[in-house]
């Protein structure tokens, strides 16, 4: 657990509304979340439907603190850029992982935990229990 | 043997191709797709050349990197990161030799296309590109030509198979009787090697 140094969280969706509402509902859920960063990475560079590499790399690098940066995703192309990012080595700040967790329920469990203090594993595991929660 | 130079002709043979059947592809991509592949990688592949041209890379593996980081970058759709992985594990299976012979190319493609199906998952039979670029490698050790006839059926043999992969395997059935866009575009770019190697005397 690292009190000074929060895990920083990164929502990445087809669409930049999506993303940017995913991530003020998960603060707003977080209660006094305000230390945790959170970066939304939504639609292409143009503003259309899609992922941008180059968005997510922003994204990545204005919530890195040093103690690792969680990335969730929604569908197809995002997971993939993400994926072929990681796989490039050094477009994402070290200790980048994607955490395999639906968006919206994950993003909030993510924001929550590393508003508590968690590292890295502690807020990949409570972003991907989120699968657990059924609602029916 | 293949220069630097025969693989940037190789990118900008493909990108000539590209824009030419950018509506072809996403017309096979409004059919079981979200109506994008043509001109997400016509945006892609115009990024490709002209970064070429700007940083002029010197070695077939440096040319393909460069390319694949360009599509990452640019295309916006799951074809980006797909065809950027290909591209790039094969540029980086070729390493910094300042020219390759055919076997090699063979050898490095295989590695690409390796990457591209642990990135995205598919394996042959799912209606994918994967389903243009694996006949294609294995047919590249008996020549260009044979390679681009084994992408080419290897495309056309995708209209009866169903999705299991992409926003197409959300159709079901209903994907059953459309060709692959992404198979199609596979095709695109092992026909331009061949022409490639063809106008090379290759």
């Amino acid at each position: 657990m690292s009190e000074e140094k929060p895990v920083g969280i990164v929502l990445v969706s087809h669409s930049a509304g999506v993303a940017a509402a995913v991530a003020e509902l998960a603060k707003g859920l977080a209660g006094g979340a305000a230390a945790v960063p959170v970066a939304p990475a939504g639609g292409t560079e143009g503003g259309g439907l899609g992922t941008s590499a180059e968005l997510v790399s922003a994204a990545a690098a204005s919530v890195d603190r040093g103690a690792g940066v969680a990335v969730l995703t929604d569908l197809g192309s995002a997971v993939l850029t993400v994926k072929a990012l990681l796989a490039e080595g050094d477009e994402l700040p070290d200790g980048t992982r994607l955490v395999d967790a639906p968006f919206l329920e994950g993003a909030v469990a993510a924001v929550v935990t590393a508003a508590a203090g968690a590292d890295l594993d502690a807020v990949e595991a409570a972003a991907t229990e989120a699968y657990g929660y059924r609602k029916v | 043997m293949l220069d630097a130079d025969f693989f940037r002709r190789w990118m900008t043979a493909a990108a000539a191709s590209v824009d030419r059947e950018a509506e072809r592809l996403t017309a096979l991509d409004s059919a079981i797709g979200d109506a994008d592949h043509g001109s997400n990688l016509q945006r892609g592949f115009t990024a490709v050349t002209a970064a070429l041209e700007k940083e002029a890379p010197d070695s077939p593996g440096a040319v393909l990197t460069l390319a694949g980081r360009q599509l990452i970058s640019t295309v916006g759709g799951a074809s980006g990161p797909l065809y950027g992985t290909l591209l790039r594990r094969t540029g980086k299976a070729l390493g910094d030799a300042a020219e390759v012979g055919e076997e090699q190319l063979a050898a490095a493609l295989r590695e690409g296309v390796d990457g591209v199906m642990k990135l995205g998952g598919a394996a042959p039979g799912d209606k994918t590109m994967i389903d243009a670029l694996v006949p294609a490698v294995d047919a590249l050790g008996s020549g260009f030509a044979a390679a681009r006839t084994a992408a080419e059926e290897g495309a056309l043999a995708t209209t009866p198979l169903q999705a299991r992969k992409g926003r197409a395997s959300y159709l079901g059935e209903r994907s059953i009787g459309h060709q692959d866009p992404g198979a199609t575009s596979s095709a695109l770019l092992i026909a331009a090697l061949a022409d490639t190697a063809e106008a090379d005397g290759e």
